[in-house]
């Protein structure tokens, strides 16, 4: 994992001092609250319904142990005792006092951690695969390339007032596990017919109310000039994406409107000045940033196999644990999707559980994924009945992980000023229509994603089975849509017909699955059977 | 108004900004007012003749006039780049290090807030238009 040096802890150290200073020039009433804003919003601190919320940024949603704890202790000291995963693999909490921020702020300092960009008009937190470097089919571990991006984003002198916020994700595999043609640009590492390793890269994809998956700009980009080509990407988007509509100003919308070719050929040009310029850092950082991601120790020589006597460990082991590329070792993840659970939601309690499992048996790390769960990416084979132990005793050891009780639901109207529609409850009644574990896992792999309004924090659009909230004179209202994927089969979900009040969506949800289990094939998941058979006897079903 | 900020040893040049367009059409104005919609590249063939360049900042939120002065200095401008308008003082840091030298913020700046804005970082991540070494050269020598 990345250690801060002298240089990366200043600069954060630094920061602190200037959010201190900033919010002292609100309290003080010099600075406008209009003026505040864009810079509260560059640190992570929004003004919801009831208090603030500061999101703290996870980068590429890896941690270690204590930086963990660190997220428990300000759950405990400046929160109701909760922390809440994002879909961005941060955490966020909900109750913040606007004149604590700058003290937590300097807590998270004392880890090697921030609220810089998470959110504002600017490069957020960069997300990657939560598997990397313990993932069986990676070329390389993108986690460096993520590392270097975070610091080259940081302050970025031209890009911090851009027409709307900014994504990049990275991954180094063919299995698609971060969604990279959702975001404003996607990295993927891929080895060549030379056998070199080297970027695919995309552009303009995105969710929110207009949602687009990401063409291809340049099919092969050497890894030296990631930086160079990244900047006059933004360069290109800074100058001409639109700022007369928030809702036309995602990059997406600049792609979508001149064309990919023309956004490609804008790029290039703008490249064929901008990599003269010596952005680009020497193969020396890089080395230096990816030392630090060289794999654990790993024990030679350990058990490959599992005791399946414990049905429920069994249960869990088959549901929740992946494949890991050392023999022995095995990815678990943990769930934070509960029966009755809000999605993405720890208590203090669990977080520093978590974290001290991640200490003993995980070799200090941590993963937050953009599904709100949280994995323990190298583990011992022999200690995974152990670690299910714990869990069990924490209630994180629910066995549902891609299971239709597997929910990314966004906040919603129970947290959201934006929200038309609460997501919460709505998650809560369909996994508790599926209550049933052999009846979930008789269905298998459905991803349902619930958003509380157009913005689609929720990821509606790459739900196989999306919802979305709605106003509807004065009524909360849902329209459901099936066939998104999120993975490296991307596509966007498609509105079924007429919406449903809150009990009429679960019904549907319902027919909907119990229509695909008359029609699937052997080994087909819900999304298979719907992309093979069409709507048609989804829609016979449900409105018929 | 606020006053004129300037972190230039020469004289404050006195002729008035002319606009872009009218700029390309008579060839000996010394000073050009950029709005943020216009393409800094279009002065690119006369910076020699130019000793002003003002960037336009409508709203504090239109931060394309940050890559106009970084195009400007790539291609070798060496006169005043001037950011006007809605120009706040924590965005000046960041508009040092795009190249601009000159403010003329549309309300008056705190100048004790700027002064510590602009001595906040020791560092920098990344190369821009300013002289300030980034964090990666630092590290290797
Ligand atoms: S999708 Fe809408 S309701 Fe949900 S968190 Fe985003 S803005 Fe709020």
């Amino acid at each position: 994992m990345y250690k801060y040096d002298e240089y990366d802890q200043a600069i954060v150290d630094a920061r602190v001092g200037e959010f201190r200073d900033q919010v002292n020039r609100r309290i003080s009433g010099e600075m406008s609250e209009d003026q505040f804003k864009p810079l509260r919003l560059m640190n992570g601190l929004y003004l919801q319904l009831h208090a603030y919320m500061l999101r703290v940024a996870v980068p590429y949603g890896t941690m270690d142990a204590r930086q963990m704890h660190m997220l428990a202790t300000i759950a405990r000291k400046y929160d109701k005792g909760y922390g809440h995963f994002t879909t961005r693999q941060n955490i966020q909490y909900n109750w913040i006092k606007l004149d604590q921020a700058p003290d937590i702020l300097a807590e998270l300092a004392t880890v090697e951690m921030h609220a810089i960009q998470t959110s504002g008009n600017c490069i957020r937190n960069i997300s990657s695969d939560q598997f990397a470097g313990a993932a069986a089919d990676e070329v390389e571990d993108p986690r460096p390339w993520a590392e270097l991006l975070r610091q080259w984003s940081t302050f970025h002198p031209e890009f911090s007032y851009l027409p709307r916020k900014f994504k990049i994700a990275v991954i180094g595999a063919e299995e698609d596990r971060a969604a990279v043609k959702l975001h404003d640009i996607g990295l993927q590492l891929y080895r060549n017919d030379a056998g070199e390793v080297g970027f695919r890269l995309f552009a303009g994809g995105g969710m929110g109310r207009t949602p687009m998956i990401a063409p291809v700009i340049r099919e092969w980009l050497p890894k030296g000039d990631l930086l160079s080509y990244v900047e006059s990407c933004l360069r290109v988007y800074n100058r001409y994406g639109r700022r007369d509509n928030m809702y036309k100003a995602r990059i997406k919308i600049l792609v979508h409107e001149i064309g990919a070719a023309e956004y490609a050929r804008q790029v290039e040009e703008e490249w064929a000045h901008v990599k003269t310029l010596g952005l680009d850092p020497p193969a020396s950082e890089f080395e230096r940033i990816a030392g630090y991601f060289a794999p654990p120790a790993y024990d030679a020589d350990l058990p490959d196999t599992v005791d399946r006597t414990d049905p429920d460990f069994t249960l869990w082991i088959d549901q929740n644990v992946s494949a890991h590329k050392q023999p022995g070792y095995a990815v678990v993840t943990i769930s934070l999707k509960p029966a009755e659970g809000i999605p993405g939601d720890a208590s203090a309690d669990q977080i520093d559980l978590m974290a001290d499992l991640a200490d003993k048996y995980g070799h200090d790390e941590l993963r937050v994924t953009h599904a709100q769960n949280i994995v323990l990416p190298h583990v011992r084979k022999r200690d995974l009945h152990t670690i299910w132990q714990a869990l069990e005793g924490a209630g994180l050891a629910t066995p549902n992980l891609d299971l239709i009780s597997d929910i990314i639901a966004c906040p919603g109207l129970d947290y959201c000023s934006l929200a038309n529609a609460r997501s919460i409850p709505l998650a809560q009644k369909i996994a508790g229509r599926f209550a049933d574990l052999d009846r979930q896992r008789d269905v298998g792999e459905l991803k349902l994603k619930i958003s509380g309004c157009i913005n689609a924090c929720g990821h509606h659009h790459a739900g196989h089975i999306g919802i979305l909230g709605v106003d509807r004179k004065g009524e909360e209202n849902y329209q459901l849509s099936f066939g998104g994927s999120a993975a490296e089969d991307t596509s966007l979900a498609k509105i079924i017909g007429p919406g449903f009040n809150e009990d009429g969506v679960v019904d549907a949800v319902e027919k909907a699955v119990e229509t695909y289990r008359g029609l699937r094939t052997e080994g087909e998941r819900f999304l298979d059977t719907y992309r093979r058979v069409g709507l048609a006897p989804f829609k016979e079903a449900i409105y018929g | 108004m606020g006053e004129l900020l300037r972190y230039r040893e020469d004289e404050r040049h006195e002729e008035p900004a002319v606009t872009l367009d009218a700029f390309l059409g008579q060839t000996n104005a010394t000073a050009v007012r950029l709005e943020s919609d216009e393409d800094a590249r279009a002065l690119i063939p006369h910076l020699g003749q130019l000793a002003l360049v003002e960037v336009s900042f409508p709203k504090f939120r239109d931060g394309r006039g940050f890559s106009a002065a970084r195009i400007l200095r790539e291609a070798g401008f060496t006169g005043e780049l001037r950011a006007q308008g809605d120009v706040l003082v924590d965005q000046i840091p960041l508009m040092r290090r795009c190249g601009f030298d000159a403010f003329a913020p549309e309300a008056a700046i705190d100048l004790d807030a700027l002064e510590r804005a602009l001595g906040r970082y020791d560092d920098v991540y990344q190369k821009a238009a300013d002289a300030r070494t980034p964090v990666w050269r630092r590290r290797h020598g």
